[in-house]
């Protein structure tokens, strides 16, 4: 064995030396230190065999031939080179089953003897030896030997693979034919003779194959061969298999006679399972595949671009995907109809636009100013609708064209039969010989030919000497070029006349045959041949001569040519023998210099392409070209002698009759009658008629001989006609569409010529009889060879032509098309997006961009733009640099602004649109301008022109004013805001849903279905509301009910003295000590028992209207009374928003009637009485409207507002009448009225705006104040929960930012300073003092704004929360404890209040009265707390019930108030919104007073003005007497005074009786006091004596916050 | 009077609703009203209508409501063409009377005979839930005013499924469009037939 290991080494060395030049560089280290130690020396007979194809394509082609030839069969498919084949290894390795592996095993143990050897000769030898087969197991396969071998131990399975296919049809080609060579090899031999054997006759065959060709190919090579084996097994395997192979090697014998297989145990390694799951996956290579495979056998890849043709840029495709796509297609569906000319995948032009449509942005600092100024254009009025439309402007509007349609013909149908067919051919062909014998194109052609043969024989003939010789030459040089131009010409004609008279006689043959054969005949076609004889000597005579010339010209020819040729000839050789020459220098030089760098030797390329040594052409033979020119004469042309055969079809034969035909023909000839034919007329793709249906006839023709009208409005696009065939009752099939020319407008009725326009059907119609079909192959050979398909064709005769009006104008609309196609083609292309459309104009832009974006002029979609550059002219035309966005915008404008501004209806429209107030309801704008009053402007230009002139007038004071304007202008952006949010809409706003009910609802449904139809103690069901549009004045009524009031100040006996006890100042830790102030009248002991101490009623006044009840009597008087108010909306206009904004006030007025006697003299008093009926004013209450109309309804006990001086009235408790009700009722001060306000109907109040505002706030708090406030909204979604508010400019604020400790004004501070109590009293009142105004009043519709204290104080307006806010702020300022509560109180509904801790109790204050409540006062107006607010907290009231009377407020209990911020969530710190400090600017002094005048001035001019019919007296001496106690009364904030000033004002005007009241407010606007003054009624008394008193004291504190006192006295002299 | 230069131009809409397809409800009845901008005036004609209840036959599963429309507009402003805003309600399965539809269509802008064939949908409900109560109830989500079918604003908001079709055949004649400057067709004496007319008659 040794010594043949040796030499087959030998041998392996030798071939890797060549071997080695080819795969330099490829080979892998590792892989071969890793073959070297698993290395067997051995050659295993398979891997001998494989080994021959592995190194054949690659290396040796030269070789391989012999080597291979068993392979060879297969391998060579083309003449290409196929991709290896698989070893035969493979096949061999299948097809052993157990006892091949047992061999492995042997040579295993063999190899590691041998190996243990070989290791001890350390050589480079097996390295060597190694590399060629691993290389080629690398390269070739791209997989490892090991797997392929493997894969064909499936070969059985069925596999789709393709290319396996073909490697096992390889296999077995190669296994049939190969024939055992007699001498095994001793490795054979020992196998032979050691193996036991499985009965498996066919495998062992192949076995033998395979040692022979083994033995054959280790003859001469086998290196390389032992590497396979090692790959096929993994190292522990082989370790394994060599144990056993040992064992195997032991008992050997045993074997043999045992027949025992010790087999090792069924174990797959893993490198066998992921074979097997490579056999089960494909996974294509991403090599590239090489481009032969993707082409049809023998085909040049062909490449369209090259060849000029429009080739779109193909889609990107990362190259490796594409040869994974590749790889995959050959294999799946090996087809190829997935590979283009060019062997590429088809793959259409890519879709992405390779630039970008937007052009870049400019460069700034370009003044286009100037540029883009817009222009006007007027309008053009576009007449057509579409671009085709006909203009309906055009007064004749009718155009029209006439089809003529005569006819049909049929040239196949599916009822054609045999005969049919080839009598459709020869009618074909006889139409074209007539055609052709009309032209006679060849006579004419031969008769040039003679012509220009006599130009040149007299041009030869020097018979003008007057010509020169060069001219003359070179005219008989083209006369030549033309002669031979001709002669080629008329071969062709003569040739192919020739043939068309063969092909006729040919077909008419057959057709005779035919019908010779079938015994039957279906067309009279009959073919006539005449001939025509011809003098046969002239016609020789003329056919030689003209030989004669030919060749003669010919040998002139052939003549130049070969001159020519000949100096061709020798310049090349000259060429060549230079060439020659180099290369022999440079050959020299080469062997100098072997190492040159290699772009010199390309650099030396090119000479070394150049051709082989030039051959000189030979010169022409004259008998040779005489043969050429005879034989192609005698093949194109007429024999001399022959007779003309002039061919004449004609009609004239007989159809055989029906009922000498075979059955099948008479079928077929019934189905032809079954048939029938008729045309639809399409116009633009509509059906606009069609013709009548006529049979099919025999002959297959159809005549219709129709003419169509075609009255159109559009211009033609397209004229259509389709063909229908019905058979027998079914319905019609389209069979061919057949597209008529439109006609050219000069074509006109008359004129046009009958055209013949072929068309043909794709469909396929196979029929049982005779008849041919259609589509379906048949033949007319007997054997069936020569098969025909026919598909179904015609022609249809028709004409096509415009119509001629009576007048004999062409009907024929205006001819417009051109210019549109051109627009439509240029929108196609991108040029407008890439220069604009101004850029089309300018040619010269156009093909410069064409230029630049490398327009493909070969792409169709470019074409009419590649048409337009070349076509036009260059102009020179404007055009900006600069890029328009809108370039359209202008042709859109269909008037110019200046028209928009000048044009009221425009302007009336704009303004309209904009939602100005003035024109938002603006109905049925009229068309004319003219029609449009000036005055509708009117208001609105006025409302313009105030915006920005301040309005004394109303204001008096400037600093209002300008405040005005700025809630003014406050108002208007935030209606702005308001207006855009009203456009957002939510679904609720749109879609009326049911909620879902929840468990509570629907136990309370159910309950209701319990429910007594009529129960005994109905409920107040909730009235249905109305939505406001629908509203008109007198709709809408204020109902008050008026039910009873107590404690109502009581009349003093007019000539009482007062021993009254002044009532001793009393401090608030009185009020709230619930110790009744026992202030028991002293002197009610005076009043008579019986006396009616007052007699009140009750004057609600409403917008100037006045009802009052009837009077009752006593101090605590019960009316039970309703009155009705009407109520009007402002500018009647019940919207919303409007109602929203109504500032009007109800005054509630009580009175006290007053009777006196005015009997003058007593003698009268027995016979009548004579009264006078005065009313004084006790009290008022106010309620806003807009209270009523958010809260919808009122109901209360309300307290009183009784001036603080109350001439001849005094609040006495009678303890002999009231008792019962006094320890309850004197707890508090004053009088209190019980009412109930609402509407009727129920208006809708506006709902504030959900729009989310933006807001500063850190999103999580945000989050959280939603949290919070839905956590509380669930457990009591009745009590108000605030977090977050909205401040002046719209932003969300978080609460506690608006709390901070602020200054109040010094002037305050410095009154009481030893007396805090009285001290936040002042600054309760100072903050009382700030007008109110409700938000909704000034932001209609607009949730709460909250404004800064400071914004506050600059507004002079606030209502609830900021006077809270403030007052808050003071108290916090002044150390005190203090909170927001936010809750419900009688009569604002949701306010805000101010709680401070004193000591040891609570108080609670009402900011805009500045009242103070204790905490467990009951006339406290507030009547729920929902939840405090402090400057670092907001707690939510969690308790049982929300009365301040039964809640705890101790906010540290976690129990009874949520907290906003907790542990959980800890105080941020937020920043406070409100300012450092507040700065406070002294009111100007002289201005309140000039403003007190002013005040007084009015009042009086108003009070006189009211009573019209009565002359108002002014008493002047108590006027100053009322002035000066004025001042008194604000600095005792109109407390303690009454008794002293009664007591002077007694004694001063002791005989006057008097009846007045100080009235005292926070000044805003004067209209408020007016009205005030109004309704307390003063000016009504009618007694002729009566005078009056009017005094106006305003007292300034700082920050212009005026408190206004007015008093108003009547005096009645009394005798 | 003064017919040389009139003030105003009419849009006289007459003709009918003529059907309903909702495949599977019976027994609807349909309103129609119109809504119109503020420059549009109502001078004759009935601008609301409610139709009788139509039960659908076996032949033809179809609602026949075939209710009149004739109502005259003036306007001065093509803006706020009117609009036809149809409703269709029936009874569901427990009996209540719930909507099957809504829909709105422009009266066509120019003379002529027009069929339109308006789709109708109804608001969806906001959750699963709500659409099982919602049936159970009888109280479907509903369009707080079928005229916001109408208008585009708001509707971003809403979900809706559609139900069926109502077809509406509307004969339009207009009187001083063209001489107020507005032109809507291509004569506006000259009748067009259906809304695509032939392009070429045989005579």
């Amino acid at each position: 064995m040794n010594p043949k290991e040796e030499k087959v080494k030998i041998i392996a060395e030798e071939f890797t030396e060549n071997e080695e030049d080819a795969a330099v560089g490829r080979r892998k280290k590792k892989v071969q230190r890793q073959q070297r130690k698993k290395q067997p020396p051995t050659a295993g007979p398979e891997e001998m065999v494989s080994e021959t194809p592995h190194l054949g394509p690659q290396q040796e082609p030269g070789q391989e031939e012999p080597k291979t030839h068993l392979l060879s069969t297969t391998a060579r498919r083309g003449p290409r080179s196929l991709p290896p084949i698989p070893s035969a290894s493979r096949t061999g390795f299948a097809e052993f089953s157990m006892r091949e592996r047992m061999r492995e095993k042997l040579q295993a143990a063999r190899s590691k003897a041998e190996s243990a050897l070989l290791q001890e000769i350390p050589t480079p030898r097996p390295r060597r030896l190694r590399s060629p087969s691993e290389r080629e197991s690398e390269t070739e396969f791209g997989t490892e030997p090991g797997k392929e071998v493997r894969r064909t131990q499936q070969d059985d399975d069925s596999q789709n693979y393709s290319k396996v296919k073909f490697r096992d049809s390889g296999r077995k080609i190669k296994s049939k034919p190969q024939v055992p060579p007699g001498f095994p090899s001793p490795e054979e031999a020992y196998n032979f003779f050691t193996f036991n054997f499985d009965p498996e006759p066919e495998e062992e065959r192949s076995e033998e194959e395979k040692a022979g060709a083994k033995t054959r190919g280790g003859a001469d090579q086998e290196a390389g061969a032992p590497g396979q084996q090692v790959n096929t097994t993994a190292d522990e395997e082989e370790l394994l298999d060599g144990r056993e192979a040992e064992d195997l090697l032991l008992g050997l014998e045993h074997m043999a006679d045992d027949f025992v297989a010790i087999r090792p145990a069924e174990y797959e390694s893993v490198h066998h399972w992921l074979q097997k799951e490579k056999e089960m996956l494909f996974v294509p290579s991403r090599l590239t595949v090489p481009t032969y495979k993707k082409l049809p056998e023998n085909v040049q890849p062909r490449f369209l671009e090259d060849e000029g043709l429009y080739i779109g840029a193909r889609p990107e495709v990362a190259r490796t995907t594409g040869n994974i796509m590749e790889n995959r297609l050959l294999v799946q569906e090996p087809e190829r109809g997935w590979f283009g000319d060019d062997g590429r995948i088809l793959a259409l032009p890519s879709p992405i636009k390779p630039f970008p449509s937007r052009p870049p942005v400019l460069p700034r600092g370009q003044s286009t100013a100037a540029e883009l100024e817009t222009l006007y254009k007027k309008a053009v009025k576009y007449v057509h609708r579409s671009q085709h439309m006909i203009g309906s402007g055009d007064p004749s509007g009718n155009f029209q064209v006439d089809i003529d349609i005569s006819g049909l013909i049929f040239t196949h149908h599916p009822c054609f039969s045999r005969e049919h067919v080839l009598a459709a051919k020869l009618a074909q062909l006889y139409d074209q010989y007539l055609a052709r014998h009309q032209r006679n194109k060849a006579k004419f052609l031969t008769d040039k030919l003679h012509a220009l043969r006599n130009a040149v024989q007299t041009g030869l003939n020097p018979e003008k000497p007057q010509q020169s010789l060069e001219t003359t030459q070179k005219t008989i040089k083209e006369y030549k070029a033309e002669i031979w131009q001709t002669r080629r010409l008329r071969d062709a004609e003569q040739e192919k006349d020739r043939t068309l008279l063969k092909t006729i006689i040919k077909v008419w043959k057959e057709m005779k045959s035919l019908r010779e054969f079938q015994r039957f005949t279906n067309t009279p076609l009959k073919l006539v041949l005449r001939k025509e004889k011809v003098d046969q000597k002239a016609d020789e005579e003329a056919f030689e001569a003209e030989i004669q010339a030919e060749i003669s010209e010919l040998l002139e020819e052939h003549r130049e040519e070969y001159e020519q040729k000949m100096e061709e000839y020798r310049a090349a050789h000259q060429q060549w023998k230079a060439w020659k020459r180099a290369q022999r220098a440079r050959k020299k030089k080469k062997k100098h210099a072997t190492e040159e760098p290699p772009d010199e030797e390309t650099e030396e390329a090119p000479p070394e392409e150049d051709p082989g040594k030039p051959v000189p052409p030979e010169p022409t033979d004259r008998a040779v070209l005489e043969q050429q020119v005879r034989e192609r004469a005698a093949q194109s042309r007429r024999r001399p002698g022959e007779p003309t055969l002039v061919p004449e079809l004609s009609l004239a034969g007989s159809v055989t009759p029906n009922d000498q035909c075979p059955r099948v023909e008479v079928l077929r000839r019934e189905d032809v009658r079954r048939r029938s034919v008729y045309l639809k007329v399409l116009f633009n793709n509509k059906e606009v008629s069609r013709t009548v249906s006529r049979q099919l006839g025999a002959d297959f023709r159809v005549h219709f001989g129709q003419i169509f009208n075609l009255q159109i409005f559009n211009w033609p696009e397209s004229l259509t006609l389709q063909v229908y065939e019905t058979v027998g009752h079914s319905s019609a099939t389209l069979l061919a569409e057949v597209f008529l020319p439109i006609p050219e407008t000069t074509v006109v009725t008359g004129r046009a010529p009958i055209e013949e326009v072929e068309f043909s059907s794709n469909q396929h119609v196979t029929l049982d009889h005779e008849g041919v079909g259609s589509g379906v192959p048949f033949s007319f050979e007997a054997d069936g060879s020569n098969q025909l398909i026919l598909m179904t064709s015609g022609k249809v005769s028709h004409s096509v032509a415009w119509a001629i009006g009576e007048n004999g104008i062409p009907l024929i609309p205006p001819l417009s098309q051109q210019n549109i196609g051109f627009r439509s083609a240029l929108k196609r292309a991108d040029a407008i997006s890439s220069i604009g459309t101004s850029g089309l104009a300018d040619m010269k832009k156009l093909a410069k961009w064409a230029t630049e974006s490398k327009l493909d002029p070969n792409d169709p979609n470019n074409a009419p733009l590649m048409q337009l550059i070349s076509v036009a002219t260059s102009g020179e035309s404007y055009v900006p640099d600069f890029f328009r966005l809108e370039q359209l915008q202008q042709e859109f404008n269909f008037v110019s602004d200046e028209e928009l501004n000048r044009s009221k209806r425009f302007r009336l429209l704009q303004l309209r649109n904009q939602e100005v107030p003035e024109f938002r309801n603006y109905k049925q704008i009229p068309v004319y301008d003219r029609e449009i009053m000036e005055k509708v402007f009117q208001d609105y230009e006025k409302r313009l022109r105030d915006r920005n002139v301040i309005e004394t007038k109303d204001h008096i004071d400037t600093h209002r004013a300008t405040v005005a304007k700025y809630l003014q202008q406050v108002r208007e952006s935030v209606i702005n805001r308001f207006l855009i949010a009203k456009h957002h809409f939510l679904l609720t706003d749109l879609v009326v849903e049911e909620e879902v009910p929840n468990i509570s609802i629907l136990g309370l449904s159910l309950f209701k279905l319990a429910e007594q139809k009529r129960p005994l103690r109905p409920r107040r069901k909730g009235r249905k509301k109305v939505t406001a549009q629908s509203l008109s004045d007198g709709d809408v009524k204020l109902l008050v009910n008026i039910i009873r009031a107590y404690d109502i100040p009581v009349r003093t006996p007019t000539p009482s003295k007062f021993q009254q006890p002044s009532r001793s100042s009393r401090t608030f830790v009185e009020k709230h000590a619930a110790s009744p102030s026992t202030h028991s009248p002293t002197h009610s002991a005076d009043y008579p028992l019986g006396q009616v101490l007052v007699r009140p009623f009750v004057e609600v006044s409403f917008q100037r209207t006045i009802c009052h009840t009837t009077t009752a009597e006593g101090p605590n008087p019960s009316w039970n009374e309703e009155l009705e108010l009407p109520f009007r909306a402002p500018n009647g206009d019940y919207s919303t928003a409007s109602l929203q904004s109504v500032k009007d006030d109800v005054f509630i007025n009580i009175f006290d009637e007053v009777l006196y006697d005015v009997l003058e003299d007593d003698r009268e008093r027995g016979r009548g009485i004579h009264t006078r009926i005065e009313r004084h004013w006790l009290g008022c209450v106010k309620i806003p409207f807009s209270t009523i109309y958010f809260q919808s309804r009122i109901d209360g006990t309300f307290k009183i507002d009784i001036p603080p001086v109350l001439l001849g009235y005094s609040k006495e408790r009678s303890m002999m009448i009231e008792r019962g009700f006094d320890s309850v009722r004197s707890l508090s001060e004053g009088s209190y009225i019980t009412l109930f306000i609402t509407m009727e109907p129920q208006l809708v109040p506006g709902e504030s705006v959900r729009e989310k505002f933006d807001s500063q706030e850190d999103e999580k708090l945000l989050q959280a104040t939603e949290k919070f406030q839905a956590e509380c909204a669930l457990k009591f979604p009745n009590r108000q929960c605030l977090t977050t508010v909205i401040d002046i400019s719209g932003k969300t604020v978080f609460i506690t930012r608006y709390l901070r400790p602020l200054n109040p004004p010094e002037e305050l501070l410095t009154v009481y300073p030893s007396n805090p109590q009285a001290t936040a009293e002042l600054v309760a009142r100072y903050v009382s003092l700030i007008p109110f105004l409700p938000d909704t009043v000034s932001f209609a519709g607009i949730c709460d704004l909250w404004s800064t204290s400071d914004q506050f104080l600059d507004l002079l307006a606030g209502d609830e929360e900021e006077h809270a806010v403030l007052l808050c702020n003071y108290f916090l300022s002044l150390g005190k404890k203090a909170w927001l509560v936010m809750g419900s109180a009688i009569p604002e509904g949701p306010t805000a209040y101010v709680l401070t801790w004193e000591q040891n109790h609570y108080l609670i204050w009402n900011p805009c009265s500045g009242h103070f409540y204790g905490q467990f006062d009951t006339f406290c107006p507030l009547k729920s707390v929902g939840c405090l607010i402090g400057p670092d907290n907001v707690w939510f009231n969690i308790q049982q019930y929300d009365s301040p009377l039964r809640i705890n407020f101790d906010v540290t209990k976690p129990k009874l108030w949520k907290s906003f911020f907790s542990r959980s969530l800890p105080y941020p710190g937020l920043s406070s919104v409100q300012p450092e400090e507040l700065i406070y600017q002294c009111t100007d002094k002289a201005a309140a007073a000039e403003l007190q005048d002013r005040i007084e001035k009015i009042l009086k001019e108003k009070i006189m003005d009211w009573r019209p019919r009565h002359l108002t007296r002014w008493n002047r001496y108590c006027t100053s007497t009322l002035r000066h106690f004025l001042p008194l009364l604000e600095r005792s904030q109109g407390e303690d005074v009454e008794d002293d000033h009664r007591a002077e004002l007694l004694k001063q005007l002791g005989d006057y009786r008097f009846s007045g009241f100080p009235l005292h407010m926070a000044y805003s606007e004067v209209k408020p006091l007016i009205e005030a003054v109004y309704s307390t009624g003063v000016h009504n008394i009618d007694v002729p004596n009566v005078e009056f008193a009017l005094a106006v004291y305003i007292h300034p504190y700082p920050k212009n916050v005026l408190s206004v006192w007015i008093y108003v006295a009547s005096l009645i002299r009394s005798r | 009077m003064a017919a040389a230069s009139p003030s105003v131009f009419l849009l006289m809409v007459n003709g009918q609703v003529e059907s309903a397809q909702f495949p599977e409800y019976d027994d609807l009845y349909c309103k129609y009203c119109f809504v119109y901008g503020q420059d549009w005036a109502p001078t004759a004609g009935l601008e609301e209508g409610i139709s009788q209840i139509t039960c659908k036959s076996q032949d033809v599963r179809q609602a026949l409501v075939w209710l009149p429309i004739d109502v005259t507009f003036k306007s001065t402003n093509p803006f706020g063409w009117p609009q036809m805003v149809l409703s269709v309600y029936g009874p569901d399965v427990f009996g209540n009377d719930v909507v099957r539809g809504y829909g709105a269509v422009h009266v066509p802008f120019s003379p002529g005979r027009y069929r339109k064939t308006i789709p109708m949908f109804v608001p969806e409900s906001t959750s699963k839930l709500q659409k099982f109560t919602s049936w159970f109830m009888g109280r479907r989500p509903e369009y707080t005013d079928p005229k916001v079918v109408a208008q585009g604003e708001g509707r971003e908001v809403t979900r809706v499924r559609s139900q069926g079709f109502v077809t509406v055949v509307f004969n339009v004649v207009t009187k001083d469009m063209r001489k107020l400057g507005y032109d809507t067709g291509p004569t506006d004496t000259q009748a067009t037939w259906g809304t695509s007319p032939a392009q070429g008659l045989p005579h």
